[in-house]
């Protein structure tokens, strides 16, 4: 019974990471490829440790794959928002459907 | 009081990493938090008492669920975006006002709408979330504050301030 | 089940080719950071899998080092693109 939860939280995870690659090949530019990737491919590997999770049950492993949750949740969130900073900073202009830009007072 | 704090939360961080209750392990541990605790403790949260008042989980597990459940309706929402063949994306860079007063509370802020639907923040400076918007649904700032910030700030209050 | 959980890490190494794809031809340099931020979180999962496979806990603490290790790379690119040193 806990091999087929955790194979059906697996599985909704690799769905998300497929549907994350697309939006990384499809979208186009930076920042809407940022924003696709890192929210699809974050849920779904916290759900592959989720998975692991109700594998393992509570156990060494278990409570491992527990914990890495909110690291990755908490590193990656950072990690995309320090990114998408750099991007504005190194030059990369909004794409060219963007309506708005309140950010260009503000930096100079 | 903080560096016995930070000491007590890295050692059970420890035992629930490695998960052997023995003595040589405790000790170990011990070592490491009492380094980590020494080094660590300028970053951690200035008024450790705040960890005692058990309101602050109640509300913090329901910001849980609802940060769960906004998740998932962001991903369903870049899903949509990413297979529909036309792509409706408008994207945007908005600036958004908040009310929070520390910095831990602006940072909870700002990954709360990274994962929020079509939300990434870009920088926080002074009172001001600069916000990337992949449809930009209104140009009026006190509509698109509310769209944007509306569902995590009340918790937040509650949690942290 | 075994062959089903093959088949789904086949797929998660298949995604994070998919990244690779990214990281060689992205047009600006930012295009490729993303790439390898992307690919750095996909190999937490394969890590995942493997565990499981394997019926083996160390695995699962290389993919908290990693984890660790790719916010910390990311982070130092992303100071490269503002323009910064690194003790700024």
């Amino acid at each position: 019974m806990n091999n087929m939860i955790s194979l059906i939280f697996i599985t909704i995870g690799i769905l998300f990471n497929l549907l994350g690659c697309i939006g990384i090949i499809r979208l186009p530019d930076t920042y809407n490829r940022l924003q696709a990737a890192t929210k699809c491919v974050t849920l779904g590997c916290c759900s592959i440790l989720f998975g692991v999770f109700f594998h393992f049950g509570i156990s060494n492993a278990g409570i491992k794959a527990l914990i890495a949750i909110p690291i990755l949740f908490l590193g990656s969130t950072v990690a995309a928002h320090a990114l998408i900073r750099g991007t504005y900073h190194f030059g990369i202009k909004l794409g060219e459907k963007s309506v708005k830009d309140d950010y260009k007072d503000a930096v100079q | 009081m903080r560096y016995i704090t930070v000491f007590i939360l890295s050692l059970i961080f420890w035992l629930l990493l490695t998960f052997k209750l023995t003595v040589p392990n405790i000790i170990v541990g011990a070592v490491a938090s009492l380094i980590c605790s020494l080094i660590f403790t300028r970053f951690f949260i200035s008024n450790v008492y705040k960890l005692l008042q058990p309101h602050r989980y109640f509300w913090f597990i329901i910001y849980l669920v609802v940060f769960i459940w906004e998740c998932i309706k962001a991903n369903l929402d870049v899903a949509y975006r990413v297979l529909h063949p036309a792509m409706p994306i408008r994207p945007g860079i908005v600036k958004v006002k908040t009310t929070l007063k520390s910095d831990l509370a602006k940072t909870l802020l700002a990954n709360s709408i990274t994962m929020t639907p079509g939300t990434i923040t870009v920088d926080i400076i002074d009172d001001y979330l600069y916000i990337h918007w992949i449809y930009v649904r209104s140009e009026d700032p006190e509509v698109y504050t509310g769209l944007i910030t509306g569902a995590f700030e009340k918790y937040i209050k509650r949690i942290i301030e | 089940m075994t062959d089903f959980l093959n088949i789904l890490l086949y797929i998660q190494i298949a995604l994070s080719g998919i990244c690779l794809y990214r990281i060689i031809r992205g047009p600006s340099i930012p295009d490729r950071m993303v790439g390898v931020d992307i690919f750095g979180i996909l190999v937490v999962g394969i890590c995942a899998i493997i565990s499981i496979q394997t019926e083996k806990s160390f695995i699962l603490d290389i993919g908290i080092a990693w984890i660790i290790l790719s916010f910390i790379g990311t982070l130092t690119l992303a100071k490269y693109l503002t323009g910064k040193k690194l003790n700024e």
